[in-house]
């Protein structure tokens, strides 16, 4: 039986390890993984929670996470496209004409 | 026996986590995402969710990942790979304020017993049955409306996808 603290603990590395990603890197697309890692993290103690409640709703808002997580993804990279047909940059650096 | 997998596959998706962030070239980061999501869905099978380590592989390692692949593979970034942020003062804030953050979280997770219990108790015998059970019953709204943001989702990354928008 493992510990519900150890997957806790474990998400909360890799949220953090996703965050670090977003403000150390300045690719898009990389950016955009360091999301997923971050969906992913929160994922882990939904699931690690339902287990410790003995019940499933955890999984299944698991399950709603990952599809609203593959909506975000085809339409993000589809504004990293376009984006890049645009300013044929993904750079975020240099994406800043809404920036104050 | 269960442990040692369990830190096993953690130790493997934070490895690959950091090396996610570190390495230059993005399909290298988007391969070791994909071994994160590996792991994860080894711990998820360890936590008894069958039925999310099987979503887990086809959906996001199989499609979302799949995805990424093909769009840095459309994008072509070979002359403007961009590592880390060069600017120091950046750098220095970002791993600030990651670490604080993580000292954040790990102050309020160390607790090994929740109060109060769940609304639908699981089913050790079969997962995916009782999960479909409750996604239809009780979860039935919430369930089509999913639908409908699959369908927005299409419909938007079409229209982005246009050559003139």
């Amino acid at each position: 039986m493992i510990p519900l603290s150890h997957s806790l603990i474990l998400s909360a590395v890799l949220f953090s390890i996703g965050v670090l990603g977003v403000f150390i890197r300045r690719n898009a697309i990389v950016i955009f993984m360091c999301i997923e890692l971050m969906l992913n993290a929160v994922n882990l103690s939904f699931i690690a929670i339902s287990r410790s409640l003995n019940s499933l709703d955890g999984q299944v808002i698991v399950f709603f996470v990952m599809t609203v997580a593959a909506a975000e993804a085809a339409i993000g990279l589809a504004i990293i496209l376009a984006l890049f047909r645009n300013r044929e940059t993904v750079n975020v650096d240099e994406v800043n004409l809404m920036r104050w | 026996m269960e442990e040692l997998l369990f830190y096993l596959l953690a130790i493997g998706a934070v490895i690959c986590g950091v090396l996610v962030i570190m390495k230059k070239n993005p399909v290298i980061n988007a391969l070791f995402l994909i071994v994160v999501m590996l792991c994860l869905a080894g711990i998820y099978l360890l936590l008894g969710a069958q039925f999310m380590a099987a979503i887990q592989l086809i959906v996001y390692a199989g499609a979302i990942m799949v995805l990424f692949l093909f769009v840095i593979m459309l994008l072509n970034l070979d002359q403007e790979i961009s590592g880390i942020v060069k600017g120091g003062s950046q750098k220095m804030i970002g791993f600030i304020l990651a670490a604080l953050l993580l000292g954040i979280l790990l102050s309020v997770v160390g607790v090994n017993q929740l109060p109060g219990r769940g609304l639908h108790p699981i089913d050790e015998i079969s997962n995916t049955e009782s999960l479909a059970r409750v996604l239809f019953t009780y979860f039935l709204l919430p369930f089509e409306i999913t639908s409908v943001i699959l369908l927005i989702a299409i419909i938007g990354a079409i229209v982005l996808g246009k050559k003139k928008l």
